[in-house]
C-alpha cells in the first residue's frame, strides 16, 4: 500500500479508537446524573472511568496530529472551515476535563453538582458535535478551488449532520451505559442495564434513519456499490447482536459488539470516503485527497515509522491499565475522584 | 479589531495560560517520582505523606495542563490555516509524534498512578510516576522542536509552494532545541522547587501537627532549587549567545540597542523618547560598559549589532518592510525574567546554606517571604516566552513566513472575537477554581483524606432533587 493510503487508513485507525474508547466515556459522563442518585454513586459512575478518560482523549488529539502531520490541508481546511463548532467543542472538552478532576475535591453540595452537570454536559456536546462533523466531511462542505472553506457554520447544519449528531450522541449513551454495567454493582448496575435496554431500540432507530438519509444525501453507497460491503453489513449485523444479547444479560459480549459496531460505522464512512479527505459540495474537482492534501513523501516515510513502532506500544500499554482496573466498583470501594 | 490582531491575542492569551501550567508539571512530576522512589527504596512512612501530598497538588495542575493543550493542538489549523499549509509538512510532524509519544504516556499512567496505590506493587507503582515524569519531559522536547523550526528553521527546502522537511535529523538536532529545551526543562525544576519551597514555609511557620513532613520537603526543594536556577542561568547564557548569532535582532530588541556597539555595554534600566527625526534618544540609563559584549562572546570586546542596521540589511535581504520587533515589550521582558531569575538564584542558595546550617526549620523572617517567591518562576517563565515570541516578530518563521501570511482567510473576525473572549472568560473562571483548590490542598494536607472519607447524609441528600 502507498504511504498516503496508509495514512488515511491510519487516521481512520486513531478514529476507532477515539469513537471505542471516548464513545464509552462520554457515554458514562452523559448518564452519570441520571444514573447516579446520591453522591456516592455519582462517584462510584465517574471512578469507573477515571483512571481511563485522559488516556482515551489523547486518541482524539493524535488523531488530530496525524491529520496536520500527513494531510496537512485537510487539517487546514476543516479546522478554520469548522471553526465555531470546534470552539464549542474545546470550551466543552475543557471543562469536562477539569470537572473529573475538581469535582469531588471539595464537599459543599453546590460545587458538586455544578461540576456533575458540566461534566454531563461536557459530555453531551462533544458526542453531538463529532457526528455533525463526520456526517459533512463525507456529505460535503463548500470548498472552493484554493482548498478554502467559504461556507458558515450554518451550512454544517442539515438534516443529515443532525441525525448522524443524534446517532453518535446515542451511540454513545448505549455504549456508556453497557460499559457502567459491565463495571459497577448494586443498584447503579441494575440502572444501567435498564439504560441499556431501553437506549438500544433509540439507537437502533436513529442509525437506521441515518442510513436512508445516507443514501439520498451522500454517495458513500454509491462509492461502494449495490452491496456496500462487509464492513456495513457486519455495523448492522454487530448493532442486532447488541440488542440480542442485552435481552440474554450478556453484557461482556454486548460490549464487545457495540465495539465493533462503533468500528465497522467508521471504517464503512471511510471507505465510503476515499480517497476523498474532505468533500467540496462546490465541485467535485475541488475535494480534497489523500494525494493533493498530504505531506511529502518523506515526512510520510518518517512518521509511517515511528507510528508503526508506537502505535502497538500505546495499545499494548492502555490495555494493560485497562486489565488493572479490571474489577467492577462499587459502593464500598475506594475512590480517588 | 482585525482578524490577525484577534487571531495573536488568542493565540498569546491561550498559549500564556497554558504554559501557567507546563512548567509545574514538568519540575513537580520528577520531584513526586524522586519523593516515592526514596519511599520505595527506604520504606519509611514520611515519604509516602510527600509523595501523596505533593502528587494531589500535581495532578490538580497536571489537569489545567491538558483541558488548556488541547486547544494548542487545534488552534494552529483553526486560526493559522494558512500557516499550517505552508509548513505543516515540518510542523505537523513534531506535534503528532508528541501525542504519539508524549501525551499518550503520560495521561494512561497518570491515571494508573492516581488510582493504583492499592493495585500495584511499590516498586511498579513508583514505575508509574516515573513514566509520567518522562512523558511530560518528551512532550516538552517536541513542542520545542516544533517552536524552535520557528525561530531556527533547519532541515528544510522550499519545493512545490510550501516548506518541505528534507532532514527530520537536522530538525532534531537544531542547535536552538538544544539551547532552549535544557532551559525549560531547567525552568520547570526551579518553578516546581518554589512552589514546594513557598507551601513548606507556609507549614514551617505554623507547625501544626504532622509539619516535619514540609522541613523535609523545604530541604528536598533547596537542593532541587538550586540545581535549577543554576543550570537555567548558565544555558540562559549560551541561550543569549546564540541568540545573538542567529537571530540578531531579537537581542537587539532585548537589550533596546538602536546602533551597533563594539565592544557593547548592557543596559540595566532605560528611559527614552523618540526625537524630531524619530531616531530613538536615551533620556535616562544605566549602563555597564562591555558586559553585553562578554554575554555575547565571552570577552569584553566584540561587535553587537543594532536595531538599525539589523533593519537596513534585512531590507537589502527581504525586501522593504518593518523587521524590528516590538522593542520596549521585550527590553522590559528580558529584565524581568533575568532579574526574576537571579532573585531565585539567591533565594535558593541561601535556602540551601540553611540546609547545611541546619537552621531550615526555624528561619521565619524567610519563611514569611517564600510564599510570596512562589510568583517568581511564573514571572520568569511568562516573560521568557515574551521575549522568545514577540523577539520573533514580524516573523511567524523567521526568514521565510511573516505572521500576517499564516493566518485563516475564511474565519469571520467577529467569530474569532466570540472565541476570544469565551476563551479568556472560562480560563479566568478555571484560574480562580483552580487557585481555590490549590490553596485549600496546600494549606490542610488532611483535606485529602477528608475528602476520600464517605460523604455525610446531608450531602447525600442535596443529589435527591436532581
Amino acid at each position: 500500500m502507498e504511504l498516503n493510503s496508509l495514512w488515511f487508513t491510519l487516521i481512520a485507525v486513531l478514529f476507532i479508537g477515539f469513537f471505542f474508547l471516548e464513545g464509552f466515556d462520554y457515554g458514562v459522563g452523559i448518564l452519570m446524573p441520571f444514573l447516579g442518585r446520591n453522591d456516592r454513586e455519582r462517584r462510584v459512575i465517574i471512578n469507573t472511568i477515571g483512571p481511563f478518560w485522559d488516556g482515551n482523549e489523547v486518541w482524539l488529539i493524535t488523531a488530530g496530529g496525524a491529520m496536520f502531520a500527513a494531510f496537512p490541508h485537510w487539517y487546514a481546511t476543516m479546522f478554520s472551515g469548522f471553526y465555531l463548532a470546534l470552539v464549542l467543542m474545546l470550551l466543552a472538552l475543557i471543562v469536562r476535563g477539569v470537572a473529573f478532576e475538581f469535582r469531588s475535591k471539595d464537599r459543599h453540595p453546590r460545587w458538586r453538582r455544578l461540576w456533575d452537570w458540566l461534566l454531563c454536559g461536557g459530555s453531551f456536546i462533544p458526542a453531538l458535535l463529532w457526528g455533525v462533523a463526520l456526517a459533512n466531511v463525507v456529505r460535503g462542505v463548500p470548498i472552493d478551488a484554493e482548498m478554502t472553506y467559504v461556507g458558515t457554520f450554518f451550512d454544517l447544519i442539515n438534516p443529515l449532520s443532525l441525525v448522524a449528531g443524534v446517532a453518535a450522541l446515542v451511540a454513545f449513551m448505549l455504549h456508556g451505559a453497557i460499559f457502567l454495567s459491565l463495571k459497577t454493582d448494586g443498584e447503579v448496575r441494575a440502572r444501567a442495564e435498564q439504560a441499556a435496554s431501553r437506549l438500544w431500540p433509540v439507537v437502533a432507530i436513529v442509525i437506521a434513519l441515518l442510513v436512508i438519509l445516507g443514501y439520498t444525501q451522500t454517495d458513500i453507497f454509491r462509492q461502494l456499490g449495490i452491496n456496500p460491503g462487509v464492513s456495513a453489513l457486519g455495523s448492522g449485523a454487530a448493532l442486532l447482536a447488541v440488542g440480542w444479547l442485552l435481552r440474554d444479560k450478556n453484557y461482556s459480549w454486548a460490549f464487545a459488539a457495540m465495539g465493533l459496531h462503533l468500528a465497522l460505522t467508521i471504517i464503512t464512512v471511510f471507505r465510503g470516503l476515499y480517497p476523498r479527505v474532505l468533500v467540496s459540495s462546490l465541485d467535485p474537482a475541488y475535494s480534497l485527497t489523500i494525494t493533493n492534501a498530504s505531506s511529502s513523501e518523506y515526512t510520510l516515510q518518517i512518521m509511517t515509522i515511528v507510528a508503526l513502532i508506537f502505535v502497538p506500544i500505546v495499545v499494548l500499554y492502555q490495555a494493560w491499565s485497562y486489565w488493572v482496573f479490571r474489577k467492577r466498583i462499587s459502593a464500598e470501594s475506594k475512590l480517588e475522584y | 479589531m482585525d482578524i490577525l490582531t484577534l487571531s495573536r491575542l488568542q493565540f498569546a492569551v491561550t498559549t500564556v495560560y497554558h504554559f501557567f501550567f507546563v512548567p509545574l508539571t514538568i519540575g513537580l512530576g520528577l520531584l513526586v517520582a524522586l519523593m516515592e522512589t526514596a519511599y520505595v527504596r527506604s520504606g519509611n512512612e514520611e515519604y509516602k505523606r510527600m509523595t501523596k501530598f505533593w502528587g494531589k497538588l500535581f495532578v490538580i495542575n497536571f489537569a489545567m495542563g491538558v483541558v488548556t493543550g488541547i486547544v494548542q493542538e487545534f488552534q494552529f489549523g483553526m486560526n493559522w490555516s494558512e500557516y499550517s499549509r505552508f509548513m505543516g509538512d515540518i510542523f505537523g510532524a513534531p506535534l503528532a509524534i508528541e501525542a504519539l509519544l508524549a501525551f499518550f504516556l503520560e495521561s494512561t499512567f497518570l491515571g494508573v498512578w492516581i488510582f493504583g496505590w492499592d493495585r500495584l506493587s511499590k516498586g511498579l507503582h513508583a514505575l508509574t510516576i516515573w513514566l509520567v515524569a518522562i512523558g511530560t519531559a518528551l512532550s516538552a522536547f517536541w513542542i520545542l522542536v516544533a517552536n524552535s523550526f520557528m525561530q531556527e528553521p533547519v532541515g528544510y527546502a522550499i519545493r512545490n509552494g510550501r516548506a518541505e522537511m528534507t532532514d527530520f535529523g537536522a530538525l532534531l538536532g537544531n542547535p536552538h532545541v538544544w539551547v532552549q529545551y535544557p532551559h525549560v526543562l531547567a525552568s520547570g525544576v526551579t518553578t516546581a522547587a518554589f512552589f514546594v519551597l513557598g507551601i513548606s514555609a507556609w507549614h514551617l511557620l505554623r507547625k501544626k501537627e504532622g509539619w516535619e513532613m514540609f522541613h523535609r520537603s523545604f530541604n528536598w526543594a533547596a537542593v532541587y532549587g538550586v540545581i535549577g536556577t543554576v543550570l537555567v542561568v548558565l544555558v540562559g547564557h549560551s541561550q543569549a549567545q546564540h541568540m545573538v548569532r542567529v537571530q540578531p535582532m531579537k537581542m537587539a530588541a532585548a537589550e533596546a540597542l538602536w546602533n551597533s556597539e563594539d565592544p557593547a555595554s548592557l543596559s540595566l534600566f532605560s528611559i527614552g523618547r523618540l526625537d524630531e527625526n524619530s531616531q530613538w534618544q536615551d533620556v535616562f540609563s544605566i549602563r555597564v560598559p562591555g558586559l553585553l559584549s562578554f554575554l555575547a562572546y565571552n570577552q569584553f570586546s566584540g561587535e553587537v549589532q543594532g536595531l538599525n542596521g539589523l533593519q537596513a540589511e534585512y531590507e537589502l535581504i527581504y525586501g522593504a518592510g518593518n523587521y524590528m520587533p516590538p522593542v520596549a515589550i521585550n527590553y522590559w521582558s528580558f529584565r524581568a525574567m533575568v532579574g526574576a531569575g537571579l532573585l531565585m538564584l539567591v533565594l535558593a542558595f541561601y535556602a540551601l546554606y540553611l540546609v547545611f546550617r541546619d537552621q531550615s526549620a526555624n528561619k521565619r523572617w524567610f519563611h514569611r517571604i517564600l510564599p510570596f517567591a512562589i510568583l517568581l518562576p511564573y514571572l520568569a517563565n511568562t516573560t521568557g516566552w515574551f521575549l522568545t515570541e514577540l523577539g520573533r516578530q514580524p516573523w511567524i518563521v523567521f526568514g521565510e513566513m511573516r505572521v500576517e501570511q499564516g493566518v485563516s482567510r475564511n474565519v469571520p473576525a467577529s467569530t474569532v472575537l466570540f472565541s476570544l473572549v469565551a476563551f479568556t472568560l472560562l480560563y479566568g473562571v478555571l484560574m480562580a477554581a483552580d487557585v481555590y483548590l490549590l490553596r485549600k490542598f496546600a494549606r490542610n494536607p488532611e483535606e485529602v483524606n477528608l475528602i476520600d472519607a464517605d460523604a455525610p447524609a446531608a450531602l447525600d441528600r442535596a443529589f435527591s432533587g436532581d
